[in-house]
This record gives structure tokens, sequence and C-alpha cells, in this order.
């Protein structure tokens, strides 16, 4: 009971804190540049904290702890993966983008190749990277609240963040927001790494491995469960059992009624339905969900099958060329005052974002000796939540466990928001009028309409779903960035064909993997991640068209590349949302007097 | 004494009369162009902006240069980093190699990654930089 009170009080100084904050800077949020891009009076080293607590959303968090648990060393990727995306922004996209002064994706694709039906059709997709990105937030969080409030359905939790974020994104917008976020990192990190360290102390000091019985982790033996569990199976499960193992089971095993205790052999493979209820005694082995390393050995080794090498190069397209079209990235940039320090930034990002992995991965480990529990219904992004009162029982564990819970709230907030922020700002510009009322109009729709999908669709593990989204803008964006900065004969055309091909390539793949999910997983493992088809059609289709349309390259082309790569101090670099939304006086003052666009 | 001599109280607006003006012309100066500014830069900005072939062919150099800088640090990272698993593949005994405790496939994902990305991108930094200054070095000379 009063590891529930430590873990909800943790929440609520969580979200009350982010208000508080939000609140005192969101008074000062007036104009639509205030809302859309904090009017650049960021600072580098504050807007890089921003940037990276932006960016670790739920599935850095917990994802990544949780798929290391199920996955092994091949959950390395992710980490790796987002790093190395901020990576290639860095070197291909910061500084021309910047320079260019594009304050959306959708205003790039206009800005470079000066087409409003692009602009359009950008915009859509910007809409569905974003809502792709903020489902799994949401439902985590109410796959967290539950781990705190069993009784509480998840569709509370979700809609208890989504709430927020609306409240926190209609006060202030993007100013609001970047004080919060640059909070929010250092409050994460603090969250994940201090429990670890403690964790690690406390494992450490008990004797590591040798000391407790469980399967050490690299034996190819099954994990074992540390104390007497109880698990509740949610959702329809196949597991398969590495050793012999008994247990007592209420419920619904292979179809079959089972009241009392169960046998499965070394090898077997059963059905557990819904609604089913199953004990097990200190020292049996964990069952493993299908499709999950079943033994230890196998789960600390990397990818040994051809399958899984090919979806782990997928992966890591996915995640290497993704970052760079995620909305809530990009919008970040126009907060930096010129290219050069936006390629700092960046830096700085690079360093924050490896301090933090180190712990989830930790975290990870740790969790296949202590919590391995979370592998039978499959549900292990509850890991870095449920691991501190395993490891630590009574009032430390439950401190420690209130501290990793209040974490995990801060990334779905702060995701949340960004993600919100540049969903409803292209939504407000590109389909409404842009002003002020009109943002906060897209962001009750850009907030209602994930968490009406949050509750409606059954929830994956997060980092895959995530993953998605990666793949999705890899596949549509980033060949437009790159190809746009760095090559002289893109057209609107090849463009457009970018997206329809390698959106429409990842969109069926996303629908098929639901399908192949609900009716028994018959689909191969990169359908799921299939960047490493669709990434490079959509270069090719956008090379392709473009060479077939040379007459669409835009006719100031030279201009514009030489306002992206000269460098800042020559004064050619332009301020669009300026000239879209400044006031008259900025507009006169950045103007040079020639009457150019 | 002049040579033309127009009369009494004649004013013509041709040939001007010189032996008897109303007032003296004030001197005025005229500027053509300011020697004290840095004339170079300028022309060469403009030259930059109007995209004469010279100024083109500046752009072209550094956007060529600074993409090479990119190519290299982006390479040298992801080439490292897609070998490991094809490595792991086709060499599974390296899974079981372990130096100071932790083993191979855990350091070299899990740890080694981090650094490297950190130095591709700070090398790239610098010389994106210094290439920078030396691109306006040589256009505000």
């Amino acid at each position: 009971m009063s590891a529930q009170i430590w873990a909800l009080a943790g929440v609520l100084a969580v979200t009350v804190a982010t208000f508080v904050v939000g609140w005192r800077a969101s008074r000062l949020a007036n104009t639509t540049q205030d809302f859309l891009v904090a009017r650049r009076t960021v600072r580098s080293r504050r807007n890089a904290a921003a940037v990276s607590g932006e960016y670790l959303s739920a599935a850095s968090f917990l994802g990544v702890a949780g798929l290391v648990l199920k996955d092994g060393a091949d959950a390395l990727w992710y980490p790796i993966g987002f790093t190395a995306g901020y990576l290639a922004l860095m070197l291909f996209v910061a500084a021309p983008l910047r320079r260019s002064g594009a304050y959306t994706l959708p205003d790039f694709c206009e800005a470079r190749l000066g087409s409003r039906a692009l602009r359009g059709l950008a915009a859509v997709l910007v809409v569905a990277i974003g809502i792709l990105y903020v489902v799994p937030q949401l439902q985590g969080a109410g796959l967290a609240l539950r781990n705190i409030l069993p009784w509480v359905p998840t569709w509370v939790g979700s809609a208890f963040v989504a709430i927020v974020v609306i409240i926190n994104v209609f006060g202030g917008g993007m100013r609001a927001i970047t004080v919060v976020q640059a909070f929010q990192y250092w409050l994460k990190l603090f969250a994940i790494a201090a429990p670890t360290l403690v964790l690690c102390v406390l494992f450490v000091g008990k004797g590591g491995v040798r000391d407790s019985d469980t399967t050490a982790l690299s034996e190819p033996l099954p994990p074992t469960f540390t104390t007497a569990s109880t698990i509740n199976v949610e959702t329809p499960v196949v597991l398969q059992a590495k050793e012999t193992v008994k247990f007592y089971a209420r419920g619904t095993i292979d179809g079959e009624d089972a009241d009392g205790s169960a046998y499965w052999t070394a090898g077997s493979e059963h059905t557990v339905d819904a609604g089913t209820t199953m004990h097990f005694s200190q020292g049996s082995s964990v069952p493993v969900v299908t499709g999950a390393p079943a033994d230890n050995a196998s789960w600390f080794a990397p990818a040994a099958t051809s399958e899984d090498v090919f979806t782990t190069y997928s992966l890591m397209l996915a995640l290497f060329l993704g970052t760079m079209g995620l909305p809530h990235v990009l919008v970040r940039f126009y907060t930096n005052p010129d290219g050069r320090t936006a390629r700092r930034t960046t830096l700085h990002v690079l360093v924050l974002l490896s301090l933090f992995y180190l712990f989830p991965i930790m975290l990870g480990v740790l969790s296949r000796l202590y919590v391995p529990e979370l592998l039978v219904d499959g549900k292990t992004d509850k890991a870095v939540l449920a691991l501190p009162l395993k490891v630590v029982p009574g009032l430390g564990g439950e401190i420690l466990g209130a501290i990793t819970t209040a974490g995990a709230f801060a990334a779905f907030l702060s995701t949340s928001s960004g993600l919100l922020v540049s969903v409803s700002g292209v939504l407000s510009t590109d389909v409404l009028r842009g002003r002020v009322r009109d943002f906060r109009f897209a962001t009750a729709v850009a907030g209602g309409v994930p968490l009406a999908l949050a509750i409606a669709v059954r929830q994956s593990d997060i980092s895959l779903t995530v993953g998605m989204s990666f793949a999705l803008a890899a596949s549509t964006f980033s060949p437009i960035l790159l190809l746009g900065v760095w090559w002289r004969k893109l057209t609107w055309v090849g463009a457009a064909a970018g997206i329809v091909v390698g959106g429409g390539l990842t969109l069926t793949a996303l629908v098929i993997s639901t399908i192949s999910g609900l009716t028994g997983g018959w689909a191969p493992g990169w359908v799921s991640q299939p960047a490493i088809i669709t990434v490079p059609s959509a270069f090719l289709a956008v090379f392709l068209v473009s060479k077939m349309t040379p007459a669409k390259v835009p006719s100031d082309v030279a201009q514009v590349r030489l306002r992206m790569h000269a460098p800042d101090g020559l004064g050619l670099t332009r301020d669009r949302a300026v000239a879209s939304f400044g006031t008259a006086e900025e507009r006169s003052r950045l103007a040079d007097g020639r009457h150019r666009k | 004494m002049s040579k033309h001599s127009a009369g009494p109280g004649r004013e013509e607006s041709g040939p001007r009369s010189y032996s008897d003006p109303p007032t003296k012309p004030r001197r005025k100066r005229v500027v053509l162009a300011d020697s004290r500014a840095p004339v170079t830069r300028l022309r060469t900005v403009v030259e930059l902006e109007e995209q004469t072939s010279y100024g083109e062919e500046l752009v072209r150099q550094l956007i060529r240069a600074q993409f090479k800088a990119a190519a290299v640090a982006w390479l040298s990272v992801v080439l490292t980093l897609a070998a490991l698993p094809a490595l792991f593949f086709f060499l599974p005994q390296l899974t079981l190699v372990t130096v100071a405790g932790v083993r191979l496939p855990w350091l070299a994902m899990g740890l080694a990654p981090f650094p490297l990305l950190f130095a591709a991108g700070y090398w790239y930094n610098h010389k994106a930089e210094r290439q920078e200054r030396d691109f306006v070095a040589m256009v505000e000379k």
C-alpha cells in the first residue's frame, strides 16, 4: 500500500512541477512566434538539455530496459540508433536547415522546393508520424499508472497525461515547453541514474549472481523466479517452456479449462488465454513468450539467425535516418540563433543522450535476474517500474520505485508535449490560419485523436511502435532532407513521389504487422521494421522522379543553397517565421531593403 | 574680364556668362564609392548573391568540402557499427570473449558506440567550423 502512495506522490510531484514551470514561462508567451518557436531566445546549453529532455520518451526510459529484458543484446541497437540518428542530424541537416529559416518540415519543403502542394502533403505526414509516436507514450502512461494502482483501467493513465499535456501546451506553446523540457531532462536522468546506481551497489553487495539461485546470464538455461510469483494474463499469449515447469493455474490453457496444478514439459509451447492466473513457486523456471530468447545464453548473445540479423540492419537504418524526420526534433532547431550554434547544440545533445542510455541498459540486465516474471505475459515495459521493489524489498524499494515512476511520467509528459506542439503547429499553420486561436484549436485536436487511438488500439511494446514511427520518418522525410540539402536537382515532384512511395510502403507494413499480430503472428520480423525495404525505395523514387522532371527544379535553387550553406556571419540567412508571422517592426528590422522572398 | 559680354541684366540658359555670376557656387563633394569601406567584402558578398560564376564556384567548393567532412565522419561510424551484427553472426566464438568481466558484444554494442559517436561529432564540428572560418576570411579579404 505504501509503495503506491510513494509512487503516486512522485507522479503528482512531477506533474505539478511541470505545470508550475510551464505556467511561469507561459505568462510571457503571447505571439504566434512564441507559441511556435520560442522566439529564439533560448541559450545553447539549455536548448541541448531541452532537446534531450524532449527526445527521451517512454521508449528510452522504459522501452529500452524492457526490450533488453526480453531480447537481450539485440535490444542494444535501440539506444545506439537513437543516438546515431542525432549524429546524422548534426552532420547533414542541422546547420543548413537552421540557415534556411524554415521552422517546420513542411515549411522546409516549401522553402526549398517552392510547392504549396508538397507542403500540404508533408503536413499530413507530420501529423501521421506525430500520432504514431504519441500513441505508445499514452499507452505507456496507462501501463505505468496501472502498475501503481492495479484496479484502475488503463485509459485513466492515458487520459491523465493527455489532459495535462494539452493544458500545458494550450497555455504557452513552445516557450513554456522549452523550460519544462530542460528541467525534465535532468529529472529523467536523476530518475534513472540514482535507482540504477543504488540497485547495482546492492546487487554487487549481495554477491552478484553467484549468491542467488537465479540462472546466470550466460547459462543456456531459462531464467528462474526469484520469489513466488502470480501472474495475471490479460491478453492471450503463446509461451515456450525451455525446461519442465510445474505451476498452479486457473483459467484456460491450450483451449482447455485449467484449475489446479499444471505441468509443462521441456521444449513445449502452450497458448494461455486472457483472464488466466498462473502461480509459480520460487526457483521454478520461467516460460518465456515465443519470439523472445527462451534461455539466458541465447538472450545474452547477439542475433544468431539470419532473419534476426536482417531485422537488426533494418532497425539500424530506421533509427539512423529517422531522427531527422521526427517533427518534434526539427522544430527545436529553429530556437537556435544561427547554424553554428545549431550544430553545437546537437553535439551537446549527443553527450547528454549517451550519458542517459547507460542506465536503462544496466536496468534491463538486472531485470533479467530479478523480474523475469514479466517475460511470461510479455509486458516487459514495466521492468524499470517493478525492479526496485524486487531488489530492495521495503521502504527503500518503494522510494526507488516512486522515483522511476516519476521519471517515466516525466518521459510521457515531455515527449507528448513536444510532439503536440509540433503537430499542432503544423496543423494550425498549414491547415488553419496560423493565429494563436487556431493553434489552441489544433492542440485540442492533436491531443484528442492520439488519446482516442491509445484507448482503442491494443498495446504492444513501446519501443517497437516507436521504431515503426522512426521507419516512417526515415522513409518519407529523410530522403527529402538529405537530398534537399545536398543535391541541386531535387524537384517537388520527386519529393512527393518519395513521400508517397516511402510512406505508402511503411503504412502497408504497419497494417500487415497489426493484422498479423491479431491473427497469430505469421508475418516475418522485418515487416514490423520495414525500413530496409522502404527507405531505399523512397530514396530511389525521389532520385528517379527528380531526374525525370528537370523542369520542376525551383528557379531560386542557387539562392536557397547559398542561404543554407554560406557561413552565418555574411548576412545571407532569412527568417521565414518572422516573414510570415512577425510584426511589421520585426520584419523591417530584418529586411535588407531588397524585395526578394 | 570675360570674352563674352551679354549686356547688363540679361540671364540666359545658353553659354554661361562668367563676367558677373550672382553668387559663388558652393563646393560640393560627390562621392561615388566610400574608399574607407571594405569594398572587397561588399563586392564578394554581392558576387555570391548575384550568383556570378565566381561566386557560384566558391560556394560549390565550400559545399563539397562540408559534405566530404560529413561523409567521412558518418561512414567511419556507420561502417564500424554495421560490421558488428555481421561479425557476431559469422564468428560466434567472439560472443564468448570477455573483457574486464564483461562480454564483448555488450561492451561493443552497449558501451563503445557512444564515445565513438561523440568523437565523430566533435571532429566534424571542429572541421566544419574551420572550413567556414576559412571561407569567411577569404570572402572578407
